[in-house]
């Protein structure tokens, strides 16, 4: 662990890499000065607050905290899920149970096969990172659904003119869309260790951990991202596509 | 016996007034024609019978019953829309022709398939063709048969032989003629004069109200 320490000095000299994007984005005009100034004092403050908060709930070590915390990394995870759907009609209850099953599946299967322990220094890490992914394959599914739902807008119209029902008409949109939200996890699981050293190996490694036993995570990482982006991408699909209709089954 | 009938129907969309109280009857194997400049609201008609948008004023009745209180799948079975320049999914022409029987969750009838694309004058082996090399008239005669398969008891045909050249505007007549003479009642919409001149029934509508 010697090697993972950080001094507070080391952090401020570390900030001179802020001013780098600082100064592209002066001279360069790009007018993003104060975003990014306002997103690396939000980052500081959150990552503060959730250390102190971390650590009481490490310290803690309650099963009713833990299950607290994964319902409020759920949460979060949906309602930033839900506002990348850009049809009006969209329903936040959609990602929260999408976010949900593909979590707690997901989670209830690793510690099944006792690959994590039930303790909230290992559950909640890993719930953080299921729900993040999630989050990022179900945006993707439901912005894939608004696209393709103006592009094949007469092709649905005329499948419903023909009698169909409003999941037949939307099947080839289902489809295109889900394939969509997991084709970023499946490409990533290509690359990884050639492209990128992922977070959780990264971590491990400069823990100190013997790669060779850092990979067996990485592995672990990538068959739960499969399966938590799936069951997101397939649940949020099938339930959001109704939201293109209304109660007559016409196009809204 | 009335099939179709509008009762004081308005149609707006944001600001606009499309359809202006609108009220009509249609009798069963009727064939009747509407005409109207574009833009009058024609086939915003249509579509409002196909049950493909909803009026915001007024009632639709389908054999003296709201059109509401019918699933709209099963009324879309029966009163069928063949769009103005349809568009093909799929592939091929068979996964056209065959989605009526997939939505009904029926067997497929090759033979049926047969009967009707002889009808239309284009052979069994039309069906394996890719859909992207089709020209209008015969995407336009796939799509109509795609639409009376299963023989609707209402069929909305939307300037269905507008852009087509004579030789497949007559094949589609021809299919015309014959699925209203098996009782199908006929609501098309069209320009073409020679359709207007050799018309029965003829409703006129100029700006969203019917003027004659």
């Amino acid at each position: 662990m010697k090697n993972m320490m950080v001094s507070n000095l080391s952090l401020v000299l570390a900030f001179a890499l802020v001013l780098v994007s600082i100064a592209i984005s002066a001279k360069e005009k790009l007018g993003l000065t104060k975003d990014i100034l306002t997103s690396v004092f939000r980052a500081i403050i959150q990552l503060v607050i959730i250390g102190f908060v971390l650590k009481f709930i490490f310290h803690a070590d309650q099963l009713w905290l833990t299950i607290v915390s994964t319902l409020v990394i759920i949460f979060n995870a949906s309602w930033n899920a839900n506002k990348r759907d850009p049809n009006p009609h969209c329903s936040l209850w959609n990602s929260i149970i999408a976010e949900a099953i593909g979590t707690y599946v997901t989670l209830g299967l690793l510690i099944f096969s006792g690959v994590i322990k039930p303790i909230p220094m290992q559950v909640i890490p890993i719930t953080g990172m299921i729900a993040g992914n999630e989050m990022v394959a179900i945006g993707l599914c439901y912005k894939a659904l608004h696209d393709s739902f103006n592009d094949l807008h007469q092709q649905v119209l005329e499948k419903l003119a023909l009698g169909s029902d409003i999941k037949l008409a939307s099947m080839p949109i289902l489809r295109r869309s889900i394939k969509t939200a997991m084709q970023p996890t499946i490409d990533s699981a290509k690359t990884v260790g050639l492209v990128n050293l992922p977070g959780m190996m990264s971590g491990l490694i400069f823990a100190g951990i013997n790669p060779v036993y850092a990979i067996k995570y990485q592995i672990m990482i990538t068959f739960m991202l499969l399966s938590a982006t799936s069951l997101g991408a397939v649940i949020s699909g099938y339930l959001a596509y109704k939201n293109y209709f209304n109660e007559q089954m016409q196009l809204r | 016996m009335t099939i179709i009938e509008f009762k004081h129907i308005s149609y707006q969309v944001k600001e606009k007034q499309i359809l202006h109280d609108v009220s009509f009857k249609v009798n069963q194997g009727d064939f009747l024609t509407l005409v109207g400049p574009s833009g009058s609201g024609k086939s915003t008609i249509l579509k409002l019978a196909a049950n493909l948008i909803s009026p915001t004023a007024g009632d639709i009745f389908y054999q003296d019953k709201k059109m509401v209180e019918y699933n709209p799948i099963q009324y879309r079975r029966e009163v069928s829309y063949c769009f103005q320049q349809p568009s093909l999914f799929g592939k091929t022409v068979r996964e056209n022709l065959i989605f009526p029987y997939e939505i009904r969750k029926q067997a497929i009838v090759e033979k049926r398939i047969d009967e009707l694309l002889k009808l239309v004058d284009l052979s069994a082996d039309f069906l394996n063709k890719d859909i992207n090399s089709l020209s209008g008239g015969e995407k336009q005669r796939v799509a109509l048969i795609r639409n009376i398969i299963f023989l609707p008891k209402v069929l909305l045909l939307d300037e269905v032989t507008t852009g087509l050249d004579d030789g497949s505007k007559e094949i589609v007549h021809q299919l015309i003629k014959r699925v209203h003479e098996q009782g199908t009642t006929i609501i098309r919409v069209t320009h073409d004069q020679s359709e207007i001149q050799t018309a029965g029934h003829i409703m006129q509508i100029k700006q969203g109200r019917i003027i004659k």
